[in-house]
């Protein structure tokens, strides 16, 4: 590089950052929105369940009913509230105040004596279909717990022939908090590095200080350059607040290397603006750079990332369509190297991919900027 | 009243004239809808699995074949060694392994009891924990199946489930009334928001100040296109959902779209006090885009609000998303009518009278 154009860059990287310190749009979405976005996803947003509202119908209480009771009570998954009818709780249930009913019919404690499978009927609110499923899966577990306690107070230990014994891998006591911070670096960094660019880039475009930047002695190289290398530190800024939050405030575990994590950041990073600059090349209008840059950036990333979301479980089409999603990619380098730590089989696939959109994007802003300027 | 009506007529107009807020009202909602109803989901299919089974007998063959016959669990490998599962969870081949022990067989003929070991992959929890359930209830069938066959004794007790409004738990029917909201505020919030904000921009508000025209009559006249339109986006968006995903609708319209003005007039009013601070209509797109995140995060749109702090629950009270989210899922769903939603009905209300008050008055008080 020649003293020149290291001048020229140096002049360019310092206007661009000027410009992005003044407005306050990118003040907001370089540090307010990341900064919200990290207290929702760390301390608002969770996808495991406790305390859930149910009620408890009683007709005919005895021992064994109370025990069961107890059990409920002391599971840190439910708040019971006894109703004295059935009807009471189904109102209740549509009113929305709980959500399930644990019913013991009158004749419950003659059919336990019995020993034939007394009934316990069960009634959820399947509006929400995530949390029913996790709801019938904690009230099996309060069922079978006090089964095992029963039956063991009425001197005869329950068999059961096959237990599960389950382990889980790389997140144990399964904190949702845990799946979902990681995933969250991706989101931010989509932000920074696509919407922004894609936005203050097109504002130039939109008021043709693009082209008098052309009449410059500026080289076309020079210009892209010192336009990317702000955000791409704004964006590694963001990447490493993200990451210190997560693994400091948040307690998430970091089981990779630290560089591996900032290697496949800054490859990812790359990505984003070359899809930022691409977008804002292909528009030239800031109202429609913020649309594209929305719809094909960041809801992308959100939803057909695995970020939420798993891929496995969405139909073939669109398992096809989140290939093209490059926050599909870093998002499994970022769930894996948080919490499982550096898998080469996991690793460089996904990175040789990130590599791949990032030559596709560059050879494209490459020639779409060059066949305009001329 | 007929210049209110002139004013209104003109916003629509301007807003149906321009080639590209014409796509923006039509084109990116309907793709989303289509690409989110089919991609977010909470419903595990084919959770891929391998087995480890050292058993040689029939009882372990039997209870494989049970959870390799689940519509959830995809059998894709089976294998050998215990080194072999590493690499399988790992790369995210299986979520999830089960082993079976060499006397898995014997121990349960000889009435012991035995184990059935799985591991699986934590990274991502929600399927992780959905995973684990859904074992557990195969394997309470097999183990009450076993007992029954086996002489074995029943359990005193037996839990029998049943889901109220969605016998069969599709989280579809609970995303996609949620995209009716989703979508309806978003194409709202944008088009009132840079209403006023492009008046601004070509300095045209200050002339609409200094007409007969009251503060008051701009704000019904500006206020008046967004409810139109996000009625319009709503319905199509309602018939999409009815016609195309097999949503059942069984609660009142009428109870839907009472529920559907209230809460456009919290978006409409949002919007124009987004509209009204912002100076460019760069500046009132990302306002938007800086209220819709949270709004929709802290919505209940696919997190529950329940499980959330209670700070932020209480934060999430501002939120009119959250309220119009309880009235549409109530409305498809569970089949609500005007009664149980009145306690979702008057916050709506509120928020959009405070949000429109306080919109108009910026209209006077901020001046470029």
């Amino acid at each position: 590089m020649s003293p020149g154009s290291r001048m020229r860059l140096r002049g360019m990287v310092r206007k661009e950052s000027l410009q992005i310190l003044r407005d306050p749009s990118s003040i907001a979405i370089a540090f307010v929105l990341p900064v919200v976005l990290l207290f929702l996803f760390g301390y608002g947003v969770s996808l495991d369940a406790r305390d859930i509202p149910v009620g408890l119908v009683v007709e005919q209480p005895d021992a064994a009913t109370q025990s069961l009771v107890a059990a409920f009570r002391r599971s840190r998954y439910f708040r019971p509230r006894t109703f004295g009818s059935i009807q009471r709780a189904e109102r209740a249930l549509a009113a929305r105040q709980i959500d399930g009913i644990v019913w013991l019919r009158n004749d419950f404690a003659r059919r336990l004596l019995a020993g034939g499978e007394a009934p316990i009927a069960v009634r959820v609110n399947g509006v929400d279909a995530n949390q029913a499923h996790l709801t019938e899966g904690y009230l099996q577990g309060v069922w079978l717990g006090w089964l095992q306690r029963y039956a063991a107070a009425a001197g005869h230990p329950l068999a059961i022939p096959v237990r599960i014994e389950h382990r889980v891998w790389f997140n144990a006591a399964l904190i949702s908090r845990f799946f979902l911070v990681p995933g969250l670096v991706a989101i931010i960094m989509t932000l920074i590095g696509s919407l922004l660019t894609a936005m203050v880039i097109a504002r130039e475009w939109e008021r043709g200080t693009m082209e008098a930047m052309m009449v410059t002695p500026l080289h076309i190289r020079e210009v892209l350059a010192g336009k990317l290398i702000p955000y791409f530190v704004l964006g590694m800024g963001g990447m490493a607040f993200t990451v210190a939050l997560a693994v400091w405030q948040f307690d998430v575990p970091l089981r990779g290397s630290l560089w591996l994590l900032f290697l496949s950041g800054a490859l990812f990073m790359l990505v984003a603006l070359g899809m930022g600059l691409l977008i804002s090349i292909v528009s030239r209008n800031q109202f429609v750079a913020g649309q594209i840059a929305i719809v094909v950036t960041f809801l992308p990333a959100f939803i057909l990332s695995g970020f939420i979301f798993d891929i496995g479980s969405m139909p073939a089409p669109i398992q096809l369509i989140t290939h093209l999603v490059p926050a599909r990619y870093f998002v499994a380098i970022l769930q894996t190297l948080f919490l499982a730590g550096d898998l080469p089989r996991v690793v460089i696939p996904n990175l040789l991919a990130l590599l791949v959109m990032g030559g596709i994007f560059a050879a494209l802003v490459r020639r779409k900027a060059h066949k305009r300027l001329e | 009243m007929w210049q209110i009506l002139a004013l209104a007529l003109k916003e629509f107009l301007a807003l149906v004239r321009d080639k590209r807020s014409r796509f923006v009202l039509i084109g990116p909602p309907i793709a989303q809808l289509l690409v989110f109803g089919y991609a977010a989901t909470f419903d595990l299919n084919h959770v891929s699995v391998a087995v480890y089974n050292e058993d040689p007998g029939a009882a372990s063959r039997a209870l494989i074949g049970h959870i390799a016959g689940s519509p959830h669990f995809d059998l894709v490998a089976r294998i050998t060694h215990d080194a072999e599962i590493a690499p399988l969870v790992d790369q995210r081949r299986v979520l999830l392994v089960l082993h079976l022990g060499p006397h898995f067989s014997s121990d349960l003929a000889a009435g012991r009891g035995t184990r059935l070991q799985a591991i699986l992959d934590g990274r991502n929890s929600n399927t992780a924990t959905l995973a684990l359930g859904y074992l557990r209830s195969i394997l309470t069938d097999f183990n009450r199946q076993w007992a029954k066959d086996h002489g074995g004794p029943a359990p005193p007790a037996v839990l029998q489930m049943r889901a109220w409004y969605n016998a069969s738990l599709v989280s579809r029917w609970f995303i996609i009334p949620g995209i009716v909201g989703l979508l309806t505020l978003v194409v709202t919030l944008v088009v009132t928001a840079l209403s006023v904000a492009r008046e601004r921009e070509a300095g045209t508000f200050d002339q609409l100040l200094v007409t007969p025209l009251r503060p008051v009559q701009i704000l019904v006249g500006k206020a008046l296109p967004g409810m139109v339109i996000g009625t319009l986006e709503a319905s199509l968006i309602i018939l999409l959902a009815v016609a195309w995903f097999d949503i059942p609708l069984r609660g009142s319209l009428g109870a839907l779209y009472a529920g559907l003005l209230l809460f456009l007039l919290s978006a409409v009013g949002i919007g124009l006090m987004i509209s009204a601070i912002a100076v460019t209509q760069q500046q009132a797109v990302l306002g938007a885009f800086l209220f819709l995140v949270p709004a929709v995060i802290l919505s209940g749109f696919a997190t529950p609000i329940a499980n959330m702090p209670p700070l932020v629950q209480q934060l999430t009270l501002i939120d009119p998303l959250r309220y119009f989210l309880v009235v549409v899922r109530g409305v498809f769903l569970e089949g609500d009518g005007f009664g149980l939603l009145l306690d979702q009905y008057w916050p709506m209300a509120l928020i959009g009278l405070c949000a429109l008050s306080l919109a108009g008055w910026l209209f006077r008080h901020r001046m470029y």
